[in-house]
């Protein structure tokens, strides 16, 4: 069969276009050590050397900071025009990262004056005096901006004939983060960090003189006993006010070794590290890491650069949850399962491929009907492996990427306003939008590096953020923004009130998006939300504004894009849409493709339960992501043939017929597409025999008599970029009426809930620093809720329903009356496997039998 | 060869006429047409003239002189591994891992000697020193320590690198063995053993000192405080007073160093067999 259609016009995740660099700006003109140069208005001395090659030493500069003039290590020699017009010499060294550049003005650094390198010596034997000489067991020792300059501006020798000022060592700000105060030098990058950045808080300057120190909120240290502070931070596990999720990257930006990690400390050496670039797998921003490695071994991860995507940011989710990677109970070889002669599941075995892979292929030959879950971590390119396998191999349209709470209202919804167009609203326009609206999504526990962008929208020009949630979380007042309260369930009623003279904040609301370049950012919670995404369209029809879908995991836009829905193949095409069909069959060179409508995973779980599915083909996915835990736990059981495709021994595995293992990304390369639907390609870090995913189907379809053709990366590829986006008739706009909101009866609540960026996640598991970390898990109710059920702010409140109870402390909150809130999977707090209950089911509220820590 | 070269090459033959007829050298033999003719060169020239007279008649026993005076000069062969001449005390040997005096390990991990082996022959991790495994002053120790003896070159720069003196060099060379992994000393091999006054880590460090004490030799040995945090967690622990003896304890960390044990039995049975 020949392909049909013309060449694709574009791929099927088009890269983003590098940015321009505004070409009209003003500039002034001045020189650097003799050489003539220009700049931008407004661009600082510091920075412009750097674009001339001219290294002048610094500690508290970083482009992303606000200049501060704290560490006085850049001082150069300034020459600048007077009054009169005549060139006159600054009468002391000035600090080149907080002086502007002037027209005419004439900087000598410490290469051309003798006055600027005094100064530089003299400054950095300031700065050594107390600084202890521990650098052989310091982790910064190797990679110390301190150590470098101390090197090449600094004295042989030191003067200082006294005692150094010494500290306790080191003080655990969080379980994660270790200070030690007598190596700083109070460059005041981490406090700026998080005041500017993270906008939380948790360290600050204390005391003056030589005691001048950087510390916790330790109401010894600080002397403000009785004090706790007010609102800047919240408690974590340890009970202590410090709970931050960006904290890490104090770490890194910290010039001298003052802030460690408790992870990283004292383990290598930067010497000894092999450094990779890569991706995190952890959200859909695709953040640039750096994976650090030793001897196969990953060691530590740092942010990458990528101005266009996490800045020099990361989480902490990002930056310390590796060690999943090399669990122990990661899976090496694949696995088969016995079977006893009565037929009965028996004990796993490990097999090799080649019968692994045969007894995989017989039985899903022999299951008959073949379900597939693919789960949401994986990359585009297994994503794409799976969603052609199931067509082409299992001949069916049952897959479906969504392991979590999901609707056929979303899917009509993705179909039609995401997949296939991509770059429609990227992080850059973040950057510009007077006002962003945010539905279903908490940027910060949900999209960390979003929650940054935006922060920094806010900060920079006063964009204003409106959310349509049930309560306003921390992240949301760090952000300065408008709660529009809604009860879980009703908030489509208060998207469609959002018109144009409407009154209080509905108007407002509308009036702010009805600006250019005004977004709405809406999350995959609102799946669980009837009439939710008709409604947001709606309101992205009457107000302009842009609107892009942030889901929470990795692997969710990509496989949006690839085809992971029952009733969409890659590139947005339906599979209602016959010439779509025809399209892809010629790309794909079968004869046609399966047009029945496809299964959702709902669907799935339940077409295994009722024995509709023979088999099932699992990738990476949690039953207790999904709405009702128990039931999947039961088609899993029940389904006659179990196909796994796992990194770790899991709840799938333990039921599987056959495992195949897989790679993690650390091991194998790829690409992980962002909520902006930016490909973000990745290398392999570690050497590795372990397969990806779309190897491992490739092979398996081998083995059922199909060519997959996607046994590697480069195949896949070249794939992707024949099959090319698709510029036929699009799905239609879901059309789904809001329910009525259930009647709360007195004794019960509506459930809202959201998944912290720190729980249970299997992805964190291993890592116990990262885990102190976290929120302290409490329940949060209205003070009208609180005292009906009668708990007092603090008290153990016990959430149940028919499946099971959970208690937590309360937090009473400024929020709708019969709402309570539940982290999603934090310890102690699992609500769906507990409650099997979502956002928007009503539980009972009651004061908890027992207190509770 | 890419460069032309200013040293004449042996296949430059031709010279011109007009030189003076250089002086025979070894590489004149090349002169020979590369092919045919494998006769002798035409106008031989031995080099040294050969004696006449008395001397021309004793030629041909001339080299008994030079055994016989030797006879009368002493001796210079080591009977080697019969007799085993100590090594000048310089001497760049097997490497070894040295203790404070109350036994904590000089060893904090800094990897500096890693940092500066030029074979990279040496392999450290660093850990926590904790409240109950207290290993070295300060810290941070060396948890992982590796030498491969089959890199190292012996050229001490690590001894010089290392900030705490924990690595020095000793004056053992019998180093060898049949397997590449035998050649890789771990810790415990090159630990050096406990002396008297000391105590098997891991102990505290010396009550009110830090590890700036203990670097200036301060630290004169264990302490009683020491000796009771190890009575009350290894009440048989050899080296307490009361115990078999510092010579127990290195006798135990001697079976601990499996690959220093290995290749002791395997140089003795080599001296054994090079024995006379």
């Amino acid at each position: 069969m020949t392909i049909t259609s013309a060449n694709p016009t574009t791929s099927l995740v088009p890269a983003a276009p590098v940015p321009v660099a505004p070409t009209d700006v003003e500039t002034v003109a001045f020189s650097i050590d003799g050489i003539e140069t220009s700049a931008p208005k407004g661009t600082l001395v510091i920075r412009a050397a750097e674009e001339l090659g001219i290294q002048i030493p610094r500690f508290c500069d970083h482009p992303l900071l606000a200049p501060a003039g704290a560490c006085r290590q850049c001082l150069v020699e300034v020459w600048a025009p007077g009054r009169d017009g005549k060139l006159a010499k600054m009468p002391k060294p000035q600090a080149s990262c907080t002086l502007e550049a002037t027209p005419g003005m004439q900087v000598k650094t410490q290469h051309t004056s003798a006055e600027a390198d005094k100064a530089q010596h003299g400054v950095m034997e300031l700065l050594l005096i107390n600084h202890p000489l521990d650098c052989p067991v310091c982790d910064k020792g190797g990679e110390c901006p301190l150590q470098n300059q101390a090197m090449s501006n600094g004295r042989a020798s030191t003067r200082f004939v006294d005692v150094k000022r010494t500290f306790a060592k080191p003080i655990a700000i969080s379980t994660q983060i270790l200070l030690d105060r007598e190596r700083c030098i109070l460059c005041q990058r981490c406090t700026r960090f998080s005041e500017e950045i993270a906008g939380d808080v948790f360290i600050d300057l204390q005391k003056r003189g030589a005691n001048q120190q950087i510390g916790t909120f330790d109401t010894d240290v600080l002397g403000f006993a009785g004090d706790v502070p007010t609102g800047a931070s919240t408690l974590d596990t340890s009970g202590k006010p410090f709970a931050s999720y960006f904290s890490g990257n104090t770490v890194q930006i910290c010039p001298v070794g003052a802030l460690t990690s408790a992870a990283y400390r004292f383990r290598s050496r930067p010497f000894d590290l092999v450094s990779t670039p890569g991706v995190s797998e952890h959200d859909s921003n695709g953040s640039a890491i750096r994976i650090d490695h030793r001897r196969g071994v990953v060691l530590r991860r740092l942010a990458g650069d990528d101005p266009a995507v996490n800045q020099e940011w990361i989480s902490d989710k990002d930056r310390f949850a590796f060690t999943w990677q090399s669990a122990p109970d990661r899976i090496m070889t694949p696995l088969v399962r016995e079977r006893t002669d009565d037929g009965t599941r028996g004990e796993l075995v490990p097999a090799s491929w080649v019968e692994a892979l045969g007894a995989a292929a017989a039985g899903l030959r022999a299951a008959g009907a073949v379900g597939v879950l693919p789960g949401g971590r994986l990359t585009l390119e297994d994503a794409y492996a799976y969603a052609k396998f199931a067509r082409v191999v299992l001949g069916t349209n049952d897959v479906d990427g969504r392991a979590r709470p999901h609707s056929d209202e979303e899917e009509a919804f993705l179909a039609h306003r995401v997949a296939g167009r991509t770059l429609e609203v990227t992080f850059a326009d973040l950057d510009r939008a007077p006002a962003v609206l945010l539905v279903g999504l908490e940027p910060e526990e949900e999209a960390g590096i979003l929650f940054l962008r935006l922060r920094q929208a806010v900060v920079h020009h006063r964009a204003r953020v409106v959310s349509v949630a049930a309560l306003a979380s921390r992240g949301l007042e760090r952000l300065s923004g408008t709660l529009l309260a809604a009860a879980p369930g009703t908030e489509a009623e208060v998207l469609d009130g959002i018109v144009d003279g409407a009154s209080d904040q509905l108007g407002a609301t509308a009036e702010l998006l009805a600006a250019d370049d005004a977004v709405i950012l809406v999350g995959e919670r609102l799946a669980t939300v009837p009439g939710g995404f008709t409604a947001v369209l709606a309101l992205a029809e009457r107000t302009g504004a842009r609107l892009a879908w942030v889901p929470r995991r990795a692997g969710e836009r990509g496989a949006v894009e690839a085809g992971l829905l029952p009733n969409t193949l890659p590139g947005g095409r339906t599979v209602a849409d016959g010439a779509a069909r025809v399209d892809l069959a010629a790309a794909w060179d079968v004869g046609s493709l399966p047009s029945a409508p496809g299964r959702s995973t709902g669907e799935i779980v339940a077409g295994a339960r009722d024995g509709s599915l023979g088999g099932l083909l699992v990738g990476g996915l949690e039953p207790a992501d999904l709405p009702d835990p128990a039931l999947v736990r039961d088609a899993l059981d029940r389904v006659g043939f179990l196909v796994s495709l796992e990194v770790r021994a899991s709840e799938v595995t333990d039921r599987a017929d056959v495992v195949l293992p897989v790679a993690p990304p650390v091991e194998r390369g790829g690409t992980f597409v962002t909520w902006e639907g930016r490909p973000r390609p990745f290398p392999q870090a570690l050497v590795s025999h372990a397969l990806p995913d779309h190897r491992v189907l490739d092979r398996l379809a081998d083995e059922l008599g199909v060519v997959l053709g996607l046994g590697s990366l480069a195949e896949v590829h070249a794939e992707l970029d024949q099959i090319g986006g698709w510029d036929g008739a699009r799905a239609a706009a879901p059309a789904v009426g809001a329910d009525e909101p259930p009647a709360v009866a007195p004794g019960t609540a509506v459930l809202a809930t959201w998944h912290q960026l720190l729980d249970n996640g299997r992805l964190q598991s291993g890592e116990q620093h990262l885990a102190g970390t976290a929120k302290r898990p409490v329940a949060r109710i209205s003070a009208g809720t609180a005292a009906a059920a009668g708990v007092a702010d603090g008290g153990a409140l016990a959430v149940s329903t028919d499946a099971g109870t959970i208690t937590l402390p309360v937090a009473v909150t400024d929020m709708p009356d019969h709402v309570v809130w539940l982290p999603t999977n934090a310890p102690g707090s699992a609500v769906r496997d507990t409650l099997h209950a979502d956002a928007g089911d009503l539980v009972r509220v009651a004061a908890g039998s027992t207190e509770v820590a | 060869m890419a460069e032309p070269s200013k040293k004449p090459t042996s296949r430059q033959v031709a010279r011109p006429a007009a030189e003076p007829a250089p002086k025979p050298q070894a590489q004149d033999v090349e002169k020979r047409s590369p092919v045919g003719d494998v006769g002798a060169p035409a106008s031989y020239e031995p080099l040294m003239k050969p004696a006449g007279g008395v001397r021309g008649f004793l030629a041909p026993v001339g080299g008994f002189g030079v055994t016989l005076s030797n006879m009368f000069r002493p001796t210079v062969t080591e009977e080697y591994p019969s007799e085993k001449v100590p090594a000048k005390p310089r001497y760049h040997g097997r490497h070894q891992l040295n203790r404070y005096a109350d036994g904590l390990e000089k060893c904090i991990g800094c990897e500096l000697c890693a940092w500066a082996c030029p074979a990279d022959a040496i392999y450290v991790e660093g850990a926590d020193n904790t409240p109950d495994n207290q290993r070295s002053p300060g810290e941070r120790y060396g948890a992982v320590y590796q030498i491969n003896y089959l890199r190292c070159i012996f050229c001490g720069l690590c001894i010089e690198a290392c900030p705490t003196r924990a690595l020095t060099m000793t004056n053992e060379y019998e180093l060898a063995g049949p397997t590449r992994a035998g050649m890789i000393w771990e810790k415990q091999d090159l630990l050096a053993p406990l002396r008297e006054g000391m105590l098997s880590a891991p102990h505290p460090m010396v009550e009110g000192t830090t590890d700036t004490e203990y670097y200036r030799g301060e630290v004169t040995g264990a302490t009683e405080a020491q000796q009771a945090w190890v009575r009350e967690r290894r009440p048989d622990d050899a080296t307490l007073p009361e115990g078999d003896g510092v010579d127990a304890a290195n006798a135990t960390q001697h079976e601990a160093a499996e690959t220093a044990a290995e290749m002791a039995r395997l140089v003795a049975a080599a001296n054994k067999q090079g024995r006379r």
